[in-house]
């Protein structure tokens, strides 16, 4: 069964749209990427998903395990279990990073510290949220904040942007954690828990790729104009799209096109 | 004068009847937790002095440690003259509410730390309003002796019972060469109360004050200007103000310093929300020595559309070579910060108010706990109720 199902999603902004029909099926498990170059429509897809004010959808629905989400508040779709990593997250001032994440673990606090000390943030706990962060420490307080959640389905807008090379290492094994990949160094499991864990799925957006050399991917998809153009394996879509550019899934694009 | 003010005046009574010792014990729960919402825990023992006036009694005075006294300071002129203390820093005639309280003074407090004394708990001192339009106009006088340092916890309260009346609050503090003084004021007026304090302070070489007023409850009515003057080397001032105003409420405070000598420093910060009342958020800052270090903070956060806030920061300097400056910022919630927090499962409500109160936190060291709470619990309902 799919976890997400997308149909022929149109999304504004104002009055200009942004993105122009898209379909996309994530089955439960499955990791799934989203290549695309500047302003093609990437986060504006996340955020639709999410709900976000201002992202109208003028046609076509939103389906999260099998519930039709595309009119739900932002709350009650993260209550069904979507998570978010965003591109640039705001600040919050005043609000201590420790205060955040006791809010998205619920009655789960006891993995705080442990979460924390994994993602180097135990001194970040009692800054305010993302103020004076590092762009590699905004998206590591994503990942701790996440972890806590649990969420069944998570968003993961460029998690590895701006990290340097051993954090993109660290910043893989939480969403190893967080997708119930791997188990957390002193976690204790029922194989129950396992196993609905293992059922957890992700969509991650990516420009490098470097994230996949620790997360694997099973489906990768290339958004271009609002439109998604290509679906397949992903390792063959990024060494294209390095070895040829974004051109070449124009290309591509328009032969299929014809062709079809 | 505003039509308001003109119009509460008129209704007031200079007269209440005596009260005594005994009213302490017959306060209700509810007079009780009120007053815990200023900071004063009449039961609690985590205090080194206690002032308590009822209306125009002064029930209470007890210092329960030797290196502070608290005195009615009625009792205090009589056993020390205090001839350099009393009027020496606000003039009688600045205006008409001090004209007034030259004319109608009803006792206040006299709280002095000794010469070396280090006082680990607050005194807390109580201005208790219980009757309906009634006028309560106070001189308060602190001192600071030499090294020493004290913490002051004021909760002016108005009654349950209480609507209208007029405060007027005349404050002279003197913080003498090195020491150290925190004086936390909590205001919880009622809605057609007019509150006039006039507070100043004389900081000496290397003494530090630290100045810190919550006023989260309605007034229909509140004007103050504490005003602290560095006088010495090295001293230093703090203001941290945090303000709440509901629809009909009209608050217009703000901090001076005066940096008369070299190394001095300061720090105005204030938070102003605004439910649908009006506050005016002013901020002075003065330089009149090289070197001074000094920077003024005016936030505000308007939570309606009825709402006004209006900040006014200052900066005069008057010698050259000074570092000074201010930062002011009026706006709604953004929006993003909203989301952000609705995708990690919070409501839209959830999120709005743990973004008014992490705006409003500012870090008042030494506020008793269950104060915090209260100013937590306090906001979450406040803005509930304006939104
Ligand atoms: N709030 C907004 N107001 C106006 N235009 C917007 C807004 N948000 C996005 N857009 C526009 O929508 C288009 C898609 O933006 P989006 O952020 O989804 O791109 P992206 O694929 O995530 O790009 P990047 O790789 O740079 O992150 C862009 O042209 C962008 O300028
Ligand atoms: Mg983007």
């Amino acid at each position: 069964m799919n976890i997400l199902q997308i149909e022929d999603l149109c999304v504004s902004i104002g009055d200009r749209e942004v993105l122009k029909g898209i379909d996309l099926f994530i089955p439960r498990g499955e990791v799934h990427t989203l290549f695309g170059p500047n302003g093609s429509g990437k986060t504006t897809l996340l955020s639709a998903i999410m709900g976000f004010e201002g992202y109208r959808v003028t046609r076509g629905k939103i389906i999260f395990n099998g519930v039709d989400i595309t009119e739900l508040p932002t709350y009650e779709r993260a209550r069904l279990g979507l998570g978010i990593s965003f591109q640039k997250p705001p600040a919050i001032n005043g609000v201590k990073l420790k205060q955040l994440a006791q809010i998205c673990a619920k009655e789960d606090g006891k993995r705080l510290e442990e979460f924390a000390e994994m993602l180097n943030l135990k001194e970040h706990l009692e800054r305010e949220v993302n103020v004076g962060f590092s762009g590699g420490e905004v998206k590591r307080s994503e990942l701790l904040q996440l972890l806590l959640q649990r969420p069944e389905l998570v968003l993961l807008d460029e998690p590895e942007s701006g990290v340097d090379l051993e954090n993109i290492a660290i910043i893989g094994e939480a969403i190893n954690i967080l997708l119930g990949k791997k188990v957390a160094s002193t976690e204790e499991k029922s194989i129950k828990r396992i196993k609905e864990e293992r059922k957890k799925a992700a969509l991650l957006i990516t420009h490098t790729g470097h994230i996949l050399d620790y997360v694997d991917a099973d489906r990768g998809h290339v958004l271009l104009n609002g439109k998604i153009v290509c679906s397949g394996n992903p390792r063959e879509i990024l060494s294209t799209i390095k070895d040829h550019g974004y051109e070449e899934c124009y290309r591509c694009f328009k032969d299929e096109f014809k062709g079809g | 004068m505003g039509n308001e003010i003109e119009r509460i005046v008129k209704e007031i009574k200079d007269e209440a009847p005596p009260r005594s010792e005994e009213e302490i014990k017959r306060l209700s729960e509810e007079e009780r937790n009120l007053l815990l919402k200023t900071g004063i825990d009449i039961l609690g023992k985590n205090r080194c002095g206690l002032f308590f006036q009822h209306d125009h009694s002064v029930i209470k005075c007890e210092s329960m440690v030797d290196g502070v006294e608290v005195m009615d300071i009625e009792e205090a002129r009589k056993r020390y003259g205090l001839e350099e203390y009393w009027w020496k820093l606000i003039p009688p005639d600045k205006d008409i509410w001090t004209k007034r309280a030259a004319e109608h003074q009803e006792h206040g407090y006299f709280i002095r730390s000794f010469e070396g004394a280090k006082v680990t708990y607050p005194v807390q001192s109580c201005l208790y309003l219980s009757m309906d339009r009634l006028a309560q106009d106070v001189h308060n006088i602190v001192i600071a002796e030499e090294g020493s340092e004290l913490h002051i916890i004021t909760g002016c309260a108005a009654g349950p019972h209480v609507r209208s009346g007029l405060h007027v609050g005349i404050s002279e503090f003197y913080v003498k060469k090195g020491a150290k003084l925190r004086f936390t004021m909590i205001h919880n007026w009622a809605e057609e109360m007019a509150v006039r304090p006039r507070t100043v302070v004389v900081v000496e070489e290397g003494g530090s004050f630290e100045s810190n007023y919550i006023c989260l409850l309605p007034a229909r009515d509140l004007q103050m200007y504490p005003t602290a003057i560095l006088s010495g080397k090295d001293a230093v001032a703090t203001f941290n103000t945090v303000l709440l105003a509901k629809e009909g409420s009209y608050m217009d405070t703000g901090s001076r310093v005066v940096l008369k000598k070299e190394g001095c420093r300061a720090e105005i910060i204030s938070r102003a929300v605004s439910v649908g009342g009006t506050i005016i958020a002013r901020g002075h800052l003065v330089g009149e020595a090289p070197g001074v270090k000094a920077h003024l903070e005016c936030k505000g956060l308007l939570l309606s559309p009825k709402g006004v806030i209006h900040a006014i920061p200052e900066l005069e300097g008057r010698t050259s070579d000074l570092d000074m400056s201010h930062e002011a910022a009026v706006g709604k919630i953004a929006k993003e910060e909203i989301e952000y927090l609705m995708a990690r499962g919070l409501t839209e409500q959830e999120a709005t108010s743990l973004i008014v109160k992490g705006f409003l936190s500012i870090d008042i060291e030494g506020l008793p706990d269950e104060l915090k709470r209260e100013i937590d619990g306090l906001i979450s309902t406040v803005e509930k109720e304006g939104l």
